[in-house]
């Protein structure tokens, strides 16, 4: 191919907007990455089919998870491991694009091993791209399935052991024994003469995509200089005197001239027909207007309640929207909370609607339940103007500071505490709530708790509570 | 890119210094070895790689080897 300038392809983005960095003129991989190279040569022969404006790539988990900074292509980020899975689905659907899987060795090799081997089984006629630098790069050097025997990494200080770790997994040659995938080679970015052979198998896989031949598998032998603890010029040679010694390149398998492309059926299902074809009620609309029916006036109410972890937050909310539920409402549930047990932060959002709901989310709140001080700091601002606040005048020592909406404190802790446990604060701030509102009657709340609640002997108190609530809002409304 | 057309000694090879990483593939891998590491730091802090201002065969092996997309430029003719 004579060109007269060798430059930064037209597949990749001229600045990096994507990259939150402050230089977006480069890319975030490391001095001597082999990403970086292998980049180049897929953006350079996407260019040169003229594929580039068809082709979805998928990046991984790994170093290379932001390969959608730098392309300008489709692109998918993928769940750890499953991109041949994704890129299965996008094919199928999508049988004129051009599906690239980019994935690094823990990704392929390691937790996604299972699906490499049933895509490239299936010879599913996509184009993967597996890079292997031995090692994990992006979590700081820990052993890799491909990891060589006596490399020593964070996880094998000592060096992996094949008494311990067993031997380095060979993806090129268990990919090639299978029946179905066109082209398998390994290649190494080490030397110029196999960094050009590497070129050439890009070139090539791709180009096997583009003529529906199938499945290929090109491995690619990478340095990772950072990983490795090396400079980046060792880093290569340790590619020539190392890796390759074990990984042997080659072309492992080649039938791209023997088989015949695949026909590719371009036949699009128009839209109107997918409901029959997947078999749901196509008449959408009339069902949703007879739910709309019920009740002419449009309720709708987002409740956010907030407050630390082990309060019966989330119970709260599971209540409220299986109480709505049973009413024939339509409700979300969104729970929102840190990983601890007991402690840190709560909070959920619940919607009950008689209208469709599109976003379960409650950015604004018509509801707001406080149940400490700061909740209501964090979310009283969120309130919608003329909106409703809850909150627990036991615990929080300040009253709201807005006065476009109606505030309710309520000693939820004290009251709870004197039915005989501070556990079921969270009932008695509901009792309050249905009372104050209105929105659900308490039969369906007492109805509501014998199918959310798991521990039945709590049943008896948590109805009490509920109406100890309720019994607070009747007594402030006669005063 | 204006510097490009003012260039006349063909083939040559353009470094954009800001965003060579210096990790010294080029330097290496050229044949007729006429990049060298900069003394000087880039606003990065790496010693980016520097053409020695002649005998550039415009094989185009620095650009195949070098990590970054658009660090190197490689002009044939």
């Amino acid at each position: 191919m004579a060109k007269n300038r060798l430059g930064k392809s037209s597949a990749f983005y001229d600045i990096y907007e994507r990259n939150p960095s402050s230089d977006k003129t480069v890319t975030h991989y490391c001095p001597g990455c082999g990403h970086g190279i292998l980049h180049k040569f897929i953006a350079e022969a996407l260019e040169d089919y003229g594929v580039w404006n068809r082709t979805i790539l998928l990046s991984p988990v790994g170093c290379s998870v932001f390969a959608y900074y730098y392309f300008k292509v489709g692109n998918i980020q993928c769940a750890h491991g499953r991109a041949p899975a994704v890129a299965t689905g996008i094919k199928r659907a999508h049988p004129d694009s051009i599906v690239i899987s980019y994935q690094g060795d823990g990704d392929l090799a390691g937790i996604g091993g299972n699906e490499i081997i049933q895509a490239a089984n299936r010879g599913e006629n996509i184009t993967v791209f597996f890079i292997n630098n031995a090692i994990y790069g992006m979590t700081g050097g820990q052993m890799a399935p491909t990891t060589l025997v006596g490399q020593s990494t964070t996880t094998t200080p000592r060096g992996r052991d094949i008494y311990n770790e067993g031997y380095p997994i060979k993806i090129a040659e268990i990919i090639s024994i299978l029946e179905s995938p066109v082209y398998v080679e390994r290649v190494a970015l080490a030397d110029t003469k196999n960094i050009m052979k590497a070129r050439s198998a890009v070139r090539k896989a791709i180009n096997y995509q583009v003529e529906n031949k199938g499945f290929s598998l090109v491995e690619v032998l990478s340095p990772c200089p950072t990983g490795w603890k090396m400079n980046p010029v060792d880093a290569k040679k340790w590619v020539t005197n190392e890796m390759q010694k074990y990984f042997k390149l080659g072309v492992f398998k080649d039938v791209g001239k023997e088989r015949k492309s695949r026909k590719v059926n371009g036949e699009k299902v128009p839209l109107n027909k997918v409901p029959d074809i997947i078999d749901i009620p196509s008449d959408e609309k009339k069902e949703i207007s007879r739910i709309e029916k019920k009740s002419e006036e449009k309720f709708l109410k987002r409740i956010k309640i907030a407050g630390f972890g082990g309060q019966g937050i989330l119970l709260l909310g599971v209540t409220l929207a299986e109480s709505g539920m049973m009413e024939g409402k339509n409700v979300t549930w969104l729970p929102s909370y840190g990983p601890e047990m007991r402690g840190g932060t709560a909070n959920c959002h619940v919607i009950v609607s008689n209208q469709r709901i599109g976003s379960p989310l409650v950015d604004w709140s018509d509801i707001l339940i406080a149940m400490n001080r700061p909740s209501l700091d964090k979310f009283e601002p969120k309130a919608v103007p003329g909106s409703l606040i809850f909150y627990d005048s036991t615990i929080v020592n300040r009253k709201p500071e807005r006065n476009d909406v109606k505030a309710i404190g309520v000693p939820f802790t004290e009251i709870a505490d004197g039915i005989g446990s501070t556990k079921v604060l969270n009932m008695v701030a509901l009792g309050s709530l249905i009372r104050f509102t209105g929105m659900l009657s308490p039969e369906t709340l007492f109805e509501a708790q014998t199918r959310v609640v798991k521990r039945k002997e709590f049943l008896e108190l948590n109805k009490r509570a509920i109406k100890a609530g309720m019994e607070f809002i009747d007594s402030l409304k006669e005063s | 890119m204006d510097v490009v057309e003012t260039i006349v000694d063909i083939p040559t090879v353009i470094i954009r210094v800001d965003e060579c990483k210096g990790c010294g593939y080029c330097v290496e891998a050229c044949p007729v070895k006429v990049l060298v590491q900069s003394k000087k730091l880039n606003i990065k802090g790496y010693h980016p790689a520097e053409y020695k201002g002649s005998g550039c065969t415009g094989c185009g092996v620095c650009f195949y080897t070098c990590p970054e997309p658009g660090a190197i430029t490689v002009i044939k003719k």
